[in-house]
């Protein structure tokens, strides 16, 4: 009975059997979600993300999952933001114009470098900000094209270097937005989601 | 800066891991999760798990193998063997890989590429090329499909250019003429295909030993596939790891 459930929302195409087997790693209970009501009341909330940013705001928009996740991080409710995820977050991404984010993080996304390859797929090391909640130096898994360049006023995070620095994490309270796949990046991501986990139960009330 | 990666790969058949030269005379090798799991234990940067039944059979791939590794892996999975349409690939995203390559049937309709790259991704699809020397030359490849048993005339530096622009993200080279040898990768070809697309490129088919891995990522792979040398026990992957960080190569450890 004290196995904690864990909303993830679903935004479209997005693969969550990784994040839910994480989740399921954790001692929690995964439940998917397109319900905004979930997203006001849930304790703990993932959103994950793959595939492209204009179809996700979309999809999140059509539902009414746009308005509950702002209202969400507004009252400070735990959240983590994965890949896609932490882009949704931003005001707009050059991936498709035009489109407006949740505009919960002020920026916008730009794509990598030309002079790397892209999507950068692999395992790169992060740097955190002292003193933050959740990031640690550590080796984590990432795969995308886009990315926040500027780390936001006010926030705590972590920086890592492709073709120059980039935003691999931000987090301030309860809320972790990772660029990177927590789910996917072994004991070091485990760990992360453990610490954002424990953190985010004990800053609900029961 | 970006890690080289190491990934261990499981040909399965029958919901088990087998092992032998261009897929003749197969031998058991195990459980998929449990080596996979072992394999992320030694540091392992991904799993990749090829359904070699599926092309030539026309089985569809083992959904249910994919959902078991899923379980016990929390590192990236790629799945390949039996796709042809985009619900192919949805099925093997469902049941928990993270990539799906696609190798045949988008030589047969390379829009299926696009297709999946809409609806997924292109960090989802990983183009699978198979390539063996034409006849008679020392720097042209062709495509080899159905898992070998097809020759095509096929240009394989064209294709991969080709299928990139369409939306693949990643790239697995496998050399026909090494796969299964261990005479080494076929460093020429990596060189062609790593210097004529902008996304990663795994390179695949013939590694022996730790020197196999250096020269590949020298000729310009981001990430080297190996499967039976490791199944031998013959290296770890923390073993190869220790050689290439020796060596001056970025290695998560």
């Amino acid at each position: 009975m004290n196995t904690p459930e864990v909303v993830i929302i679903r935004t479209g195409s997005a693969n969550l059997a990784s994040v839910s087997a994480a989740i399921e790693r954790l001692g929690a209970r995964p439940r998917v979600t397109e319900d905004p009501s979930d997203v006001l009341t849930s304790p703990l909330v993932i959103l994950p993300g793959v595939g492209a940013f204009g179809p996700a705001m979309t999809h999140l928009r059509e539902r009414g999952l746009d308005r509950a996740l702002r209202e969400r991080v507004r009252r400070n409710q735990p959240l983590l933001a994965i890949c896609l995820g932490m882009q949704l977050l931003c005001e707009a991404s050059d991936e498709s114009p035009g489109v407006e984010g949740l505009a919960l993080l002020p920026g916008r996304v730009t794509r990598f470098a030309p002079t790397k390859r892209v999507p950068q797929m692999g395992w790169n090391r992060i740097s955190p900000f002292p003193g933050g909640p959740f990031l640690r130096a550590e080796w984590m898994y990432f795969a995308n094209s886009y990315r926040l360049g500027d780390m936001p006023a006010g926030w705590g995070g972590s920086t890592t270097d492709y073709g120059g620095s980039f935003v691999s994490a931000v987090e301030r309270g309860t809320l972790l937005a990772c660029q990177f796949h927590p789910e996917l990046s072994g004991a070091a991501g485990l760990s992360l989601m453990g610490r954002w986990l424990a953190a985010a139960q004990e800053s609900v009330p029961c | 800066m970006l890690s080289r990666r190491i990934i261990p790969c499981l040909d399965v058949r029958d919901g088990r891991v087998v092992k032998g030269v261009r897929f003749q005379g197969l031998r058991d090798a195990g459980d998929p999760a449990e080596l996979a799991a072992r394999y992320e234990e030694e540091g392992a940067d991904e799993i990749t798990l090829l359904d070699i039944s599926a092309t030539p059979e026309a089985r569809a791939t083992a959904t249910e193998t994919v959902a078991r590794v899923r379980r016990v892996l929390s590192i990236p999975l790629t799945v390949g063997g039996g796709v042809r349409e985009v619900v192919d690939a949805g099925r093997l995203l469902d049941a928990g890989a993270d990539k799906v390559g696609v190798n045949t049937a988008a030589v047969a309709r390379p829009t299926l590429i696009s297709e999946c790259a809409q609806r997924f991704g292109s960090q989802c699809i990983v183009l699978a090329i198979d390539a063996a020397y034409a006849p008679g030359t020392a720097n042209t490849w062709h495509l080899k499909v159905r898992s070998g048993a097809g020759h095509t005339a096929i240009d394989a530096v064209g294709w991969a250019r080709e299928a990139t622009d369409l939306g693949a993200g990643e790239v697995l080279l496998t050399s026909w003429d090494r796969d299964g040898t261990r005479s080494g990768y076929d460093l020429p070809l990596t060189r062609a295909i790593a210097s004529a697309v902008r996304v990663p490129v795994i390179a695949s088919g013939g590694a022996a030993g730790p020197s196999d891995f250096l020269a590949a990522f020298h000729a310009g792979a981001d990430a080297v596939l190996a499967a039976s040398i490791f199944h031998d026990g013959e290296f770890t992957v923390a073993g190869i790891k220790g050689f290439l960080a020796s060596h001056g190569m970025e290695v998560r450890r």
